[in-house]
């Protein structure tokens, strides 16, 4: 009876320890990469031990950080070399959307955040007005100030308050395919006007698809509204809890109707963006336009297009004008270091926020390969970066024709603190506008409720 | 059957009661061993997570203005916000065509692998089970490419009859399309349980049929569906609670077809957004309870209904 009972006993012990094994090792051991460093020891995305990277100096300090450029392994592994004082454990824990879902869980959590995160500029005041990320004025901003022109220095600030560290820029302009527009005898569109007599003419010919009206890209919508002089947000930092929301407004409703017919006579696709139908779309000659960012070309080549018997068909030209005689230019995207609320220590994640990605090895593999459109001034102003014959577009000096004036061009934007909540609605309206339920302006007013709905109910006075 | 024994050994031993009350004691504590276990892990990834979020769908969290008491406050805002309501109007038009789909495929597999053996109909039914076998979102993947225009089939099998392929991801036709996904994942599921209660039916009730007349389609229609009714409820009810938990197939798809499908396509969609998408616990929380409530009166609507035939509660 009583060795039964031990047994026993000892066998609900064997199974409770095995429960625990379940539970994730917080403790910093387990990591393949090592990393046990005196700040290793935390939970979630700060875990230190697991790096996606090799950390080698195990005794300096580590700061985590959350990534997803292409090349971002160089990247880190360049800024851990160079560096002395501090290390970088990384770790790509998805693109966009998927990195923001997860940082938004930790913040709320109040643990789990790396103490550096990559976000898109649009997206910093959606956190910042969670506090969640740190002003880093403070720490060293004086140092590296004259790196980065004051547009983008504007992007990533609000207020008097900076959040963030430019890293690439998203001037936008219209890629297109060479080969199309010489068998149809077209000229490269200066206003969109043209684009749309461009578009029929192709049509009727018998040509492809002239562009795309992607539903899942409202920041393109965005940027293209204001383009026509929209200004959605209006926003002062030192009364956060006062906003104006301005989305139905002529501009906004004109870009939307202009869309919309295009969609509507079938000159344009309305494809979901970033998704395989619409790159292999791309790759068949489907689309002879490509209305996008300086990133698109790095984009682009990494998914398979203008390789094999499709290379060197591809041209860019600048961003088609509503009035060509003031000429807009507005950016698409295009990211940010910043260092998060939880970081143990502020003033070593700011150090790294500075510089990863800011040594010269980097900043060329990064535009060598068109993964960024850097905004840092030593690449930006290089002579070797601006006259660059870019493959992807057959030898084309496209920065310098058409990507660095853009980006000289543009002057910020304000970008909403709900980002997350307008992009979705404006997913929803673009919809309707293609399936052909709302004209554009009424889509416009439609989103304009929406949001103001929900900035009421989020407790904003709004204007 | 323990219980009985015990409570009869007690009422006729009634020497030694010092005795008896100690070994009951330890046969106690040795129960509380046993299922403590189970008590611990079903308190701890049960029991708490829903009455911290029941608790969390009770309060309010503002951009500009913090944290709130709101009381039931999510709740009415719930069953008045159009969002939530067209997405469980969806989940139940889905179920009313989905779930009748399924259960007829799945029958009518079922009574065909029955009623013929050889070897094919063993292979088959292992094929037929298959579907289910493959995790939901690799399924919902796989036939994402499937309905593409220029991966799937759908092009070239319309192109012979030079008609432009369907679109199954464009608004009029999702529905459809994940009728067809959902079917295929479950249909062979539900068919071998169905089999199963095929095979428990008393062999010699096909040979007094058989006997008394009754031909092939006879004895399948009055004889074997009438007896595996239990297991055809049981089915109904998982597919009832399953389909109005509908999630990951169109938040798979969504990543192909975000226009069309939205983040409040479904109710558990629409929590998971507000939740992780919009940090908005509170109402995410309050979401998931509500859609609990409505799952929880569709299924005691649909147990009501049918409780004549209701055996196998």
């Amino acid at each position: 009876m009583k060795t039964k009972r031990l047994l026993v006993t000892a066998a609900m012990l064997a199974a409770a320890s095995a429960l625990a094994a379940c539970a994730p090792d917080a403790g910093g051991g387990g990591g393949a990469a090592g990393g046990s460093a005196p700040a290793a020891n935390d939970a979630g995305g700060n875990n230190a031990s697991n790096c996606t990277n090799t950390i080698s100096k195990k005794d300096l300090p580590v700061v985590t950080f959350w990534g997803w450029y292409p090349n971002m392994q160089l990247v880190v592994d360049n800024f851990n070399k160079q560096n002395n004082e501090v290390q970088v454990c990384w770790t790509n824990v998805g693109q966009g959307g998927d990195e923001y879902d997860k940082f938004q869980t930790a913040i709320s959590a109040g643990t789990g955040a790396p103490d550096v995160i990559m976000i898109e500029a649009d997206r910093i005041p959606t956190f910042q007005i969670q506090k969640a990320l740190v002003d880093i004025k403070q720490y060293g901003f004086d140092a590296v100030k004259a790196n980065y022109s004051d547009g983008a220095w504007k992007d990533v600030s609000i207020g008097g308050a900076v959040y963030g560290v430019p890293v690439d820029g998203g001037p936008m302009a219209m890629i297109y395919r060479k080969d199309v527009f010489d068998k149809y005898k077209i000229t490269p569109p200066k206003t969109w006007a043209e684009y749309e007599q461009a578009a029929q003419k192709v049509k009727d010919a018998g040509g492809p698809l002239f562009g795309d009206l992607g539903a899942n890209v409202p920041a393109v919508m965005m940027a293209l509204q204001i383009q026509k002089g929209a200004s959605p947000y209006t926003y002062d930092p030192a009364q956060p809890e006062s906003i104006g929301i301005k989305l139905n407004d002529q501009a906004s409703k004109e870009v939307l109707d202009y869309w919309g017919g295009l969609a509507k006579k079938g000159l344009v696709g309305t494809q979901d963006q970033f998704t395989p139908e619409y790159i292999a779309g791309v790759v068949n000659g489907k689309y002879a336009t490509y209305i996008s960012a300086a990133w698109a070309p790095g984009y682009l080549t990494g998914a398979g297009v203008g390789k094999g018997e499709d290379t060197g068909k591809w041209a860019v030209a600048p961003l088609p004008q509503w009035d060509s005689a003031n000429p807009v230019q507005v950016n698409w995207g295009g990211s940010a270091f910043s260092v998060t609320s939880q970081a143990k220590n502020p003033e070593l994640a700011a150090k790294v926020a500075y510089g990863l990605y800011a040594d010269d090895e980097s900043l060329t593999d990064g535009w060598t390969n068109q993964i960024i459109f850097p905004l840092n001034l030593k690449a930006l102003n290089s002579s070797e970066f601006v006259d660059l014959k870019v493959g992807f577009f057959d030898g084309q000096q496209a920065n310098k024709e058409v990507y660095v004036p853009a980006a000289n061009a543009y002057k910020g934007m304000t970008y909403a603190p709900f980002g997350q909540y307008y992009f979705d609605a404006m997913t929803k309206q673009i919809s309707a506008v293609i399936d052909g339920s709302v004209s554009g302006a009424q889509a416009a007013d439609r989103l304009q409720e929406d949001v103001v709905g929900y900035a009421k109910e989020q407790g904003f006075t709004v204007q | 059957m323990t219980l009985l024994v015990k409570e009869s050994a007690a009422s006729t031993q009634e020497k030694a009661p010092k005795i008896r009350g100690k070994v009951r004691l330890r046969e106690h504590l040795m129960g509380w061993v046993f299922v403590g276990p189970f008590w611990l892990v079903f308190l701890a990834l049960l029991i708490a997570p829903l009455a911290y979020a029941l608790y969390l769908s009770l309060w309010q969290k503002k951009l500009i203005g913090g944290t709130s008491f709101v009381f039931l406050g999510n709740y009415v805002k719930a069953f008045t916000d159009p969002t939530f309501l067209s997405g469980v109007w969806f989940v139940v038009r889905f179920s009313l065509v989905a779930i009748p789909l399924q259960i007829l495929v799945a029958l009518a597999m079922a009574l065909i692998v029955d009623a013929v053996t050889s070897l094919f109909t063993r292979f088959s039914r292992l094929m037929i089970f298959l579907p289910y076998a493959i995790p939901t979102v690799i399924g919902a993947v796989m036939w994402g490419f499937l309905y593409s225009k220029s991966f799937g089939p759908l092009t070239d099998i319309f192109g012979l009859f030079g008609a432009p392929a369907p679109d199954f991801f464009s608004k009029n036709l999702i529905f459809y399309g994940l009728v067809n996904v959902v079917t295929w994942q479950w249909a062979g599921y539900y068919m071998i349980i169905l089999y199963a209660a095929l095979q428990g039916i008393d062999p010699t009730l096909y040979e007094a049929a058989r006997m008394d007349g009754a031909g092939k389609w006879q004895i399948a229609l009055r004889i074997k569906i009438p007896l595996i009714a239990p297991a055809l409820l049981l089915i109904l009810v998982f597919s009832l609670i399953g389909t109005l938990q509908f999630f990951n197939e169109p938040q798979i798809l969504r990543y192909l077809a975000a226009g069309t499908i939205a983040p409040g396509f479904t109710p558990n969609m629409y929590a998971y957004q507000q939740a992780f998408g919009l940090a908005n616990f509170n109402y995410g929380s309050a979401i998931s309870f509500a859609l609990g409530g409505v799952v929880f009166v569709c299924v005691y609507a649909f147990l009501f209904f049918t409780r004549k035939r209701r055996s196998f509660f």
